[in-house]
């Protein structure tokens, strides 16, 4: 179900060839959807996060409690609540800030992981756009939401907003690139930008038993998937590198000034670019809609449900991380960076090359 | 072309803030991160503990302390009512002095726990604190078993206590000992040997020991710049002279000495050392006991002063007593180790980052019902 199939289909059946209302038309036909899919996600992931984080510290998180204005059987109408209740507050704009780029900071961070989702395959058919450059595209969308951030803690004109914006900006432009290189070690294997074509390339079975997946084609790519992985956590602010909102050192950092709706676009956006870098290391790393099991459960239903196990598997590692672990601090965030993971992710490069060359 | 300095901000942390441990204003002047000068700016708790007891009878105070240091209450208790003992001479029988240490033992585990705790959350680890609070529930269960409260307790009493021991305490005491003890460990390994926590914390705000004397701090944050100096052992009080405990001093483990790691573990220690008085001093507990027995009629004591000094968990906690010998405290000082603490925060905060400050403000264990009074 892609855009151009639709154009396709709608101008078989007007008879008239392709004209531009068809092109907009099958863009909101496959945008709504993708939409409601990044509004839920965040909702249920909210709620797992919750309760995944009361499992982890004996409690038991959200819960029902019978009849009446209650959260539901174990509290799943709690994030629910929760949305209706930001959607009634009052929309708060401090005198201070520079009121068009603080009305206009959350709509371009939310923007970004939801132009960058237009290229994700969720299994062998379904997805927007397969474009010839789709994981560049990606990338390229990810860092698009830093503007964002930088805008938030500019016009709020909060100096805990300001902290926040700079750390992001500096962490998140840091960590893009050992991320960005890690792909690149793939990419060299499988010789395509577009991610049907990275899927493609990791179906099929390795020493007989094993799924053609890139984490188990060389050592080189499995430490690829681990620098990808560990980068991608501080892109998306999590624990240990949530610095830029670091609750006990900057309140709120970059959205402290926020509140209401305008709040819940950045916990929207927070939750929807986790989807997307467990996304990407799902598809480029983990065979995206391939089945762990080769040939078996290979159909388009079972892609849909691999690709979605193995995005939310890695967002579960993700809380995992968030609910264990202290927060470094900024400059040890940028030592890990630019001391460890660059030159591993270098390395990775030369040891794929060296590894295509001579084995593969 | 040396170091470029940028423009100076001037930043408020505090008073309402996650990590200032209650309402502190740090008043801090930043050059981008780091922090060149710092200055705590205290008062926003002030509740003239020390004029109202110029007013109050001498057993009217002791809800008061309460309200000092309200995460050891038992501890503040303690101190008062020992001094006033020493200044009425009062012989308390046996059975009290051991109820008053295991609850001073109790709340220093409590205490600690939730310095400990909280220190978590400064450097961004949430669960720690809960796994914390869990076992410090636990105490403030044993408290309101004894005397009703779960915070202020009003336990005891010159003299005695308001409460001999509940059926059962004993028990469920040891219960609790059994569970916490391997639970600490757990603790240790998820939080203190953690390789993040180490990176922030190892040397981090260094207190010298020179300094820690000058400026008068005591305590763990005293005892983590390796000076081994326990009240409960170089100035015995109560029985603590008849238990066998060790006084955990700083070495440096993950760093140099004093830093912020080293604090954190002598309070991880002493917690251990805490358990280890509460076995003895529950094995030992005097079966028979009229926590009453000693009661006075009437505390008018003559006149004359006291300093007396007790090991609260956070330090040096003294009360200063002089009497005129009406019913009524002529004057009432208390030398409160949590504002000597932070009195040298602007000594060995400045020159890290705002990060830091917090990692360094957390290990030192303020408590700003004391501070302020």
């Amino acid at each position: 179900m892609t855009v151009d199939g639709l154009i396709r289909w709608l101008s078989g059946l007007s008879g008239t060839g392709e004209q531009a209302w068809m092109l907009l038309l099958a863009a909101l036909i496959t945008g709504i959807p993708l939409f409601l899919v990044l509004a839920t996600n965040a909702i249920v992931a909210v709620y797992v996060e919750r309760k995944v984080s009361a499992f982890m510290q004996d409690r038991v998180g959200p819960m029902g409690q019978g009849a009446g204005l209650h959260a539901g059987k174990w509290g799943l109408l709690q994030t629910v609540a929760d949305a209706l209740k930001l959607l009634l507050k009052e929309d708060i704009i401090p005198s201070a800030a520079d009121k068009k780029l603080f009305i206009a900071a959350p709509f371009i961070i939310f923007l970004a992981p939801f132009l960058a989702f237009s290229a994700v395959p969720f299994n062998q058919t379904l997805e927007m756009v397969d474009l010839n450059i789709g994981i560049f595209y990606i990338l390229a969308m990810g860092s698009f939401g830093v503007i964002g951030l930088i805008l938030a803690g500019w016009a709020s004109d909060n100096k805990w907003s300001l902290y926040g914006a700079m750390r992001s900006a500096a962490q998140i432009v840091s960590y893009e690139i050992p991320a960005g290189l890690s792909i690149i070690s793939v990419i060299m294997l499988t010789g395509t930008l577009s991610m049907q074509g990275i899927i493609e390339a990791q179906t099929g079975t390795r020493w007989g038993f094993l799924p053609n997946w890139m984490v188990f084609n060389n050592p080189f790519s499995l430490l690829a998937f681990v620098v990808y992985f560990i980068s991608s956590v501080a892109e998306v602010n999590r624990t240990p590198f949530d610095i830029p909102e670091a609750e006990s050192e900057l309140v709120a950092g970059f959205h402290t000034e926020y509140s209401g709706m305008r709040w819940a676009l950045f916990f929207l956006s927070e939750y929807a670019n986790m989807l997307i870098v467990t996304a990407v290391a799902a598809i480029v790393f983990l065979g995206g809609w391939t089945s762990p099991i080769p040939g078996w459960f290979s159909t388009a239903g079972w892609g849909l449900f691999w690709f979605l196990f193995k995005v939310g598997f890695l967002i579960l590692v993700m809380m995992w991380f968030r609910w264990t672990f202290p927060r470094l601090r900024v400059d040890q965030l940028m030592n890990v960076c630019w001391k460890v993971l660059l030159p591993l992710a270098m390395l990775n490069i030369f040891g794929v090359g060296l590894w295509a060359l001579v084995v593969g | 072309m040396g170091i470029v300095h940028g423009e100076e901000m001037v930043l408020n942390i505090g008073p309402q803030h996650p990590s200032t441990h209650g309402v502190l204003r740090l008043h801090v002047r930043t050059d981008g991160e780091i922090i060149s000068h710092i200055e705590p700016v205290i008062g926003y708790l002030h509740r003239c503990f020390e004029k109202h007891c110029e007013n109050l009878s001498y057993e009217q105070v002791i809800p008061f302390t309460d309200r000092c240091d309200y995460i050891a209450s038992m501890n503040n208790n303690f101190g008062y009512v020992v001094a006033m003992e020493e200044l009425l001479g009062i012989q308390v029988p046996e059975r009290v002095e051991y109820i008053r240490v295991i609850m001073a033992e109790l709340n220093r585990i409590a205490s600690h726990l939730v310095a400990l705790g909280t220190y978590g959350l400064d450097v961004g680890a949430f669960t720690p604190f809960l796994y914390m609070f869990r076992d410090r529930e636990r105490i403030l269960d044993l408290f309101e078993l004894t005397c009703g409260a779960r915070l202020l307790y009003n336990y005891m009493w010159v003299g005695g206590l308001s409460h001999d021991l509940p059926v059962g305490f004993v028990e469920a005491t040891y219960r609790f000992l059994d569970d916490f003890e391997p639970n600490l460990n757990e603790y240790h390994e998820l939080l203190m040997y953690n390789k993040i926590f180490i990176e922030r914390t190892a040397d981090v705000g260094i207190l010298p020991p020179d300094v820690a004397i000058s400026y008068g701090v005591t305590g763990p944050n005293l005892r983590g710049s390796g000076v081994s100096w326990d009240l409960r052992k170089d100035e015995p009080y109560s029985i603590y002279d008849r238990l066998d405990f060790e006084i955990p001093v700083g070495t440096g483990q993950m760093g140099t000495v004093g830093d912020c790691w080293d604090r954190y573990w002598v309070r991880a220690q002493e917690m251990a050392e805490s358990v280890k008085i509460l076995r003895q001093a529950l094995k030992d507990l005097p079966a028979e006991g009229d926590v009453h027995e000693a009661l006075p009629r009437k505390v008018r004591p003559p006149k004359g002063s006291i300093y007396k000094r007790t090991e609260s968990p956070r330090g040096d906690l003294a009360y200063y007593i002089i009497s005129d010998g009406k019913p009524v405290p002529f004057r009432l000082k208390m030398r409160s180790p949590a504002f000597t603490a932070l009195s040298v925060l602007s000594e060995i905060a400045s020159g890290w980052m705002i990060s830091d400050v917090i990692a360094i403000l957390g290990s030192l264990d303020i408590v700003l019902g004391e501070i302020d009074r």
